[in-house]
């Protein structure tokens, strides 16, 4: 991977605190004017490298490139990025106005020039009727525009935003989403977010890079962090998955076969794996991947009509039942006492009504939803 | 929560100590200064109670005054020496982690603790004629003149019994009082508006001048005041370390008192200087106003 257009390069970063590491040898390309989350639980080590990136932390190891310019010497002042601050960061002594001009004063802006460009920025973020402000007086959701304005106005070549959204209430962060990556598309400069939320991402990311205790876990679209996982760690912390440890039996170029105690029995892929056979492995599906079938006493399994290739079929026991309304989720326990999570859409009014609890289910999914795991 | 006033048999109770002990120490004795300070000399220990202000009016005589403007130029200069050394220290603290912030403290504290009489005998092992510095200068301009370099003879520094010598004494003593309320109102500054002034292009000097500075205003105030009046009516170390011509008014209100036996005049001094000490906080008490408009979240 070596986009020529990338506007951040890391190449082979780590940062120690004593005995800690908190970005492990991570290398990473940030595309010109994409919108880009750094996705990972707490202390993962996101926000470290996002801070590096800003220059408040420097490497231990590795060198970070913005626009092609080595940042290892340049302190934070200096850099052609700019920072939206989890508390905001607003400064409290300033009026808006005030706030979103200072950082102008450092980029040589004649005076003249200023009032137009800060009034611009606040008119991006809606804000412009509220320019002589105190910070004081202003709930969290404008003084979080405040920080951005005051960001974009100096026109950095990429924009830092920590857990932008993570002080805002539901309702308010929703549209918040929207709002960022429409402001996003109108001002067309390079955004990196870093979030806990995997929502979040999915849902404003172009691309997401997930982390795990330091290290980069799968760089990908959204679509392909869900549907083509890398390991373990990424298919589990984006969305559920019913994960199951197995042994590589058959692996021919048409289909490949899985035998797994923990499902107690085979798990069939209609498409070949590369990977080598024997090895243990883990097998990955989606619990809306998952079909549910009414299972009466003694019947035989049935038969696929629509995945004449192959098909996968177990039996199982409801247990609970979450009703969210758009969808339910069923807990399911299979023969051999292991648990799976079976999700359905509720397309009807009645759906809802077609499983209970203790209801016999056949649980059946295509050749082509899981996904084989190797760490 | 039941509030504690309600109870008055409880609040009354728990009051009455304080009180009792608030009248007796302070408001009997302040009382008894303020009549002398509008008395008269009628006998070697007797004063009688005149209503006079001539007391008031002695003071306003060039030598009283010269002594007193000595006291308030000493003072400031004492402030705003502390203010410039303290900044950086209580800046340096905010930033240093944990386990370092508790040994600064208590480097900061450890003269605190100490004897006035033991600091300011020291100051003077260090910088009297043959003390540490100037030995150490005579030294060095022996060892200039082994190279050839011999310029005279080695004259010391006159470091003691001069202006000099009060302020760095001063300065050593109330050093604390500026250091304590200014890493108080810096500690308490959220780090992430430096970094947001870092980020948007100020150096770290403009970052002081322009973040740092307005939003630790009330903590400089505090500081600017605590420090200034016990400086204003500092004794022993202008008293050991100055010369003659650098009397404080403390070492005159006690010349009153004792030597020239002049209770009344005395007494008038006395609050002469706490109206200025009076004047100083109701100036940061402005101040704090309006820090506390900026300050306010």
């Amino acid at each position: 991977m070596s986009d020529r257009d990338a506007i951040i390069r890391v190449e082979e970063v780590s940062k120690r605190y004593g005995k800690v590491t908190a970005v492990d040898r991570v290398t990473l390309e940030i595309p010109r004017g994409e919108f880009f989350a750094l996705l990972g639980p707490s202390g993962c080590g996101k926000t470290t490298l996002l801070r590096m990136l800003a220059g408040f932390e420097m490497p231990s190891e590795g060198k970070i490139f913005i626009d092609g310019i080595d940042m290892s010497t340049i302190p934070p002042n200096k850099r052609p990025v700019n920072m939206v601050f989890q508390s905001y960061a607003v400064f409290p002594h300033m009026t808006v106005f005030e706030n979103v001009a200072y950082g102008l004063k450092f980029d040589n802006v004649a005076k003249a020039d200023q009032y137009g460009r800060v009034m611009a920025a606040l008119a991006d973020v809606k804000l412009d009727h509220l320019a002589e402000r105190k910070p004081d007086q202003m709930s969290g959701g404008q003084r979080q525009r405040v920080a951005l304005a005051r960001a974009l106005v100096k026109k950095p070549k990429v924009l830092l935003l920590d857990e932008p959204l993570s002080a805002l209430d539901a309702k308010l962060r929703e549209a918040m989403r929207f709002e960022l990556a429409e402001l996003q598309d109108k001002v067309g400069i390079t955004f990196v977010m870093v979030t806990h939320d995997q929502d979040e991402a999915l849902a404003m990311a172009g691309r997401c890079a997930v982390m795990d205790r330091g290290k980069l876990m799968q760089t990908a679209t959204p679509s392909n962090l869900y549907e083509f996982p890398a390991n373990k760690f990424v298919a589990d912390f984006i969305g559920s998955v019913n994960l199951f440890e197995g042994t590589l039996e058959v692996d021919e170029p048409d289909h490949a076969i899985v035998q797994s105690e923990e499902l107690g029995g085979r798990i069939f892929f209609d498409h070949g794996v590369s990977g080598a056979g024997g090895e243990k492995m883990w097998v990955g599906i989606r619990p809306e991947k998952i079909e549910l079938l009414k299972r009466e006493e003694g019947a035989a399994p049935p038969t696929p009509e629509d995945a004449p290739s192959g098909c996968n079929v177990t039996a199982g026991i409801v247990r609970q039942i979450s009703y969210l309304g758009s969808e339910s989720i069923y807990e399911i326990d299979l023969i051999n006492g292991r648990r799976m999570q079976v999700s359905r859409p509720n397309l009807s009014r009645w759906d809802q009504e077609d499983f209970t609890w203790d209801d016999e289910v056949w649980l059946r999914w295509h050749g082509d939803s899981p996904v084989l795991l190797q760490s | 929560m039941q509030d504690w006033r309600e109870d008055k048999t409880f609040f009354r109770a728990t009051i009455a100590l304080p009180v009792i002990w608030f009248m007796i120490f302070f408001v009997v004795p302040m009382a008894m200064v303020w009549a002398y300070s509008v008395g008269e000399n009628v006998g070697p220990v007797d004063v009688a109670i005149t209503g006079t202000f001539s007391n008031y009016a002695k003071a306003f005589s060039p030598e009283v005054l010269k002594v007193m403007w000595n006291s308030v130029w000493l003072a400031l200069a004492t402030t705003v020496i502390c203010l410039i050394v303290a900044f950086p220290v209580a800046l340096a603290m905010t930033f240093a982690d944990e386990k370092q912030k508790t040994w600064l403290l208590l480097l900061i504290m450890l003269p605190f603790w100490t004897n006035l009489l033991i600091r300011t005998y020291a100051l003077i092992a260090v910088m009297r004629n043959s003390g540490v510095i100037n030995s150490g200068l005579e030294g060095l301009h022996n060892l200039l003149g082994v190279f050839g370099m011999q310029m005279g003879v080695f004259e010391p520094l006159p470091l003691l019994y001069n202006k000099f010598a009060v302020v760095v004494g001063l300065v050593y003593v109330h050093l604390p009082f500026m250091v304590l309320p200014l890493y108080a109102a810096l500690d308490r500054l959220d780090k992430s508006l430096i970094e947001a002034s870092l980020d948007l292009g100020a150096g770290h000097l403009e970052t002081i001048r322009r973040v740092i500075a307005p939003l630790a205003t009330p903590g400089i105030a505090a500081g600017l005041v605590i420090t200034f009046i016990p400086a204003l009516g500092a004794y022993l170390t202008p008293d050991l370390l100055g010369g003659p011509d650098d009397l404080m008014i403390a070492s005159l209100i006690e010349r009153q008192f004792k030597r020239a036996n002049d209770w009344p005049f005395g007494a008038a001094l006395s609050f002469i200087l706490m109206y200025i000490t009076l004047i100083f906080f109701a100036i940061r008490a402005f101040m704090e106003r309006k820090g506390g408009k900026v300050g306010a979240h």
